[in-house]
């Protein structure tokens, strides 16, 4: 993970299984714009990207339109081989949203495509024209210990370079992106050479501090490659043999993070930067469940490593906060307890009056996701939404595709770095507005009310292939059903207690009717995630005397498929009723309508807020999209 | 068919985007349309990452035909 981090895209989800098919099948697709945007979100290697570049090239030949990607007329110049960049720029500007179309110099022809007015780039009057030039494009010396030999080599590589942009803007008129240059890794005394002038490191950082200086005030940009080469370490960057052999200016394993740099840059200057984060709150921002763990329980705390983890993921959110982006919460949680943190928690950096919009519901997160961008007047192809949980992510991915979902390892640790690594708020300016716009949104952590459902969420239950798993309580299940029946504080009817001796005795009451319920999906085993109790009141019916769930599960049809099995071995023992009671405490109302929502009838209110319910066991439950399974229970007759 | 032989094939197909393509030891790059210098580059730095070896410039000079990229590989692998 660590590893390739950046060259890797790891932020991306993997590519799926069918992708060389699908890059096959692109040109007779009907939206070739759509469907190659789809693909290009996926963290692609270097052949896949130029697979997936030249399947979208090869369509564009053929006539296809690439609507709704925006039209990009891009100028390649440089000192090194650029042919193989070119499918891979065009398969990651369609990640972008951008169709790009890519004219490039013949090797070496750095100073005559800029100065020649009917040169191929200057005729083909390109949007921008990106400048790529090493240290080896540049007429430096690099004399040991002479400063005024150092000054003239910055001054001369400036001056070409500026001769090229000026004969660029003249011919072309196309905005000219400049790039930093990355020093090679070798150095000549060691780290004496910082202090040496006209050795490499001195040299080269002067030099890029010119080519910085010298876009002032222009439209002209900078594509920091000094920092990305950097970043990606220098020892990789810089390949010998590569350049030997066929004059590549970097490694091919930078290629696909190179490429998404260029586009970032080119995306911003087209203002297709995102501009909203999105947190989900429960081990994203805090580590651990507010709900079930309460104040005292999560971790937020300097000196926990967890806790520091996820401050870090606070600590980013403000700093993106303080050039302008907008933060919202996205939370499954009651709106009371969510804020708890936020109000009472000393270690949070983080506060209500950070976020414009705080949605902290039972709903699915797709929907809260459309009804902040609505509430804030921005385009869902402006938000960022950052979760821990594998499941929520897939789901906003695949219901509301334009929202940028990073991919997050296992350990916290790695979240702030992974969500900056991603490049998400990628700008070209900073003003004195965009440092106050977070707070122009600001009202005081509004909720929205939500308008309807977004997407289809059968269809996304459905692919979750998910699988359920029935089993009367057991010796195997014990210490787990102990614990639920100990910690589940939100999705819990009646929050009775029970210790691991009385769930003992419960497996072996022959008239006591336990449920222990299992979920795998698509994304692996849920383990144990729901437990039901039933005791006889009188021979014809059940009371639910416990009924809880894993909140990791809410909101796929787990407690209606519960309901089905609690039905049918009711029916096989005679049982003809169930009684279902809520009790409320300051963790449930979750669940207040539970048994309303299952269709059981209001039998009594009383005044502590309890409610009591019925249902008639002829009842038809209707099936959720699962596989069911069971085990353990006496041979069934049905 | 011999593990050599059945990597290359894969990576040819990747690189030249062909599924039809079979590889034999005769095959040259005048047999196949897009190998050209720049993808047989891209070939060159397939078979090493997915060998887990490297080829100096003068190895990759003087192959001929598929016949010597798999006896390359071959010995290079054998050498580990």
């Amino acid at each position: 993970m660590t590893d390739n981090l950046y060259t890797g895209l790891a932020w991306l989800p993997p590519p799926p299984r069918d992708f060389a098919a699908a890059c096959k099948a692109l040109g007779s697709m009907p939206a070739v714009g759509p469907v190659s945007h789809a693909l290009a979100n996926h963290a692609l290697d270097l052949n896949q990207l130029t697979r997936l570049g030249r399947a979208i090239l090869r369509a564009t030949a053929e006539g296809q339109m690439l609507a709704p990607l925006e039209p990009f007329r891009l100028g390649l110049i440089g000192n090194g081989t650029l042919e193989f960049l070119i499918p891979v720029l065009v398969a990651t500007a369609a990640r972008y949203g951008v169709a790009i179309e890519c004219i490039h110099a013949d090797y070496g022809q750095i100073t005559q495509e800029a100065l020649d007015p009917s040169s191929r780039i200057n005729a083909a009057k390109p949007d921008a024209v990106l400048l790529a030039i090493d240290f080896r494009g540049l007429p430096l010396q690099f004399i040991a210990g002479d400063a005024a030999a150092e000054r003239a080599d910055v001054d001369c590589a400036v001056a070409e370079i500026n001769t090229i942009r000026e004969s660029i803007r003249l011919h072309s008129g196309a905005v000219v992106i400049l790039q930093t240059v990355p020093p090679p890794p070798e150095s000549l005394f060691g780290s004496f050479d910082r202090r040496v002038p006209g050795t490499q490191a001195r040299l080269i950082d002067r030099l890029n501090h010119a080519i910085t200086d010298s876009v002032a005030d222009t439209n002209d940009l900078v594509l920091d490659v000094a920092h990305l080469a950097a970043t990606v370490g220098l020892g990789t960057w810089h390949s010998p043999a590569l350049w030997n052999m066929a004059k590549l200016p970097f490694d091919d394993s930078c290629l696909p993070i190179y490429a998404d740099h260029v586009m970032r840059l080119i995306a911003a200057s087209r203002g297709r930067s995102r501009k909203c984060l999105i947190l989900d709150l429960d081990n994203t921002v805090w580590g651990g469940v507010i709900g079930d763990d309460g104040l005292e329980g999560i971790k937020i705390a300097q000196g926990d490593a967890t806790g520091e983890a996820h401050l870090a993921v606070q600590q980013l959110a403000l700093t993106l906060r303080s050039r302008g982006i907008v933060l919202a919460v996205s939370s499954k949680n009651t709106d009371e307890v969510a804020r708890a943190p936020f109000r009472e928690h000393p270690e949070m950096l983080l506060k209500e009056e950070h976020f414009a919009v705080f949605q902290a519901n039972w709903n699915d997160k797709a929907t809260n996701i459309k009804a902040i961008a609505e509430e804030l007047s921005l385009g869902l192809d402006a938000m960022v939404f950052l979760d821990d949980n594998p499941v929520e992510r897939a789901l906003v991915r695949q219901v509301l595709p334009q929202v940028a979902v990073p991919e997050l390892p296992e350990d916290p640790a790695w979240y702030a770095r992974t969500l900056a690594a991603a490049g998400y708020f990628e700008s070209i300016a900073f003003s004195a507005e965009d440092r106050g716009r977070a707070d122009m949104y600001q009202s005081n952590a509004r909720r929205v009310a939500l308008q309807h459902q977004a997407g289809d969420l059968d269809a996304y239950l459905a692919s979750l292939e998910m699988e359920i798993l029935f089993a009367p309580f057991d010796r195997t299940g014990r210490a787990r059903i102990a614990q639920l029946i100990n910690k589940s504080n939100q999705f819990n009817l009646t929050t009775r207690r029970y210790s691991e001796a009385e769930v003992a005795a419960a497996e072996v009451e022959s008239d006591v009717f336990t449920l222990q319920v299992r979920l795998i999906d698509r994304f692996g085993d849920n383990g144990m995630i729901s437990v039901v109790i039933c005791r006889p009141n009188g021979s014809l019916v059940w009371a639910i005397d416990t009924w809880l769930m894993s909140c990791r599960v809410l909101g796929r049809r787990v407690e209606q498929m519960a309901l089905r099995e609690i039905i049918l071995h009711a029916r096989e023992s005679g049982v003809q009723m169930l009684i279902g009671t809520y009790h409320p405490t300051e963790k449930n109302a979750l669940v207040r309508d539970h048994y309303h929502k299952l269709g059981f009838k209001n039998l009594e209110q009383r005044p502590d807020g309890t409610t009591v319910w019925s249902l008639v066991t002829a009842k038809e439950i209707a099936a959720a999209p699962m596989k069911v399974r069971r085990s353990g229970f006496d041979a069934m007759t049905v | 068919m011999d593990v050599i032989y059945a990597g290359l094939k894969q990576i040819f197909h990747e690189v030249f985007d062909d599924d039809t393509l079979v590889i034999t030891p005769e095959l040259t790059a005048a047999d196949v349309a897009e190998w050209d210098s720049l993808s047989h580059i891209r070939l060159m730095l397939a078979v090493e990452r997915s060998f887990k070896i490297r080829f100096s410039a003068a190895q990759t000079a003087s192959l001929h035909n598929v016949g010597q990229l798999a006896e390359l590989i071959r010995a290079k692998t054998a050498a580990k």
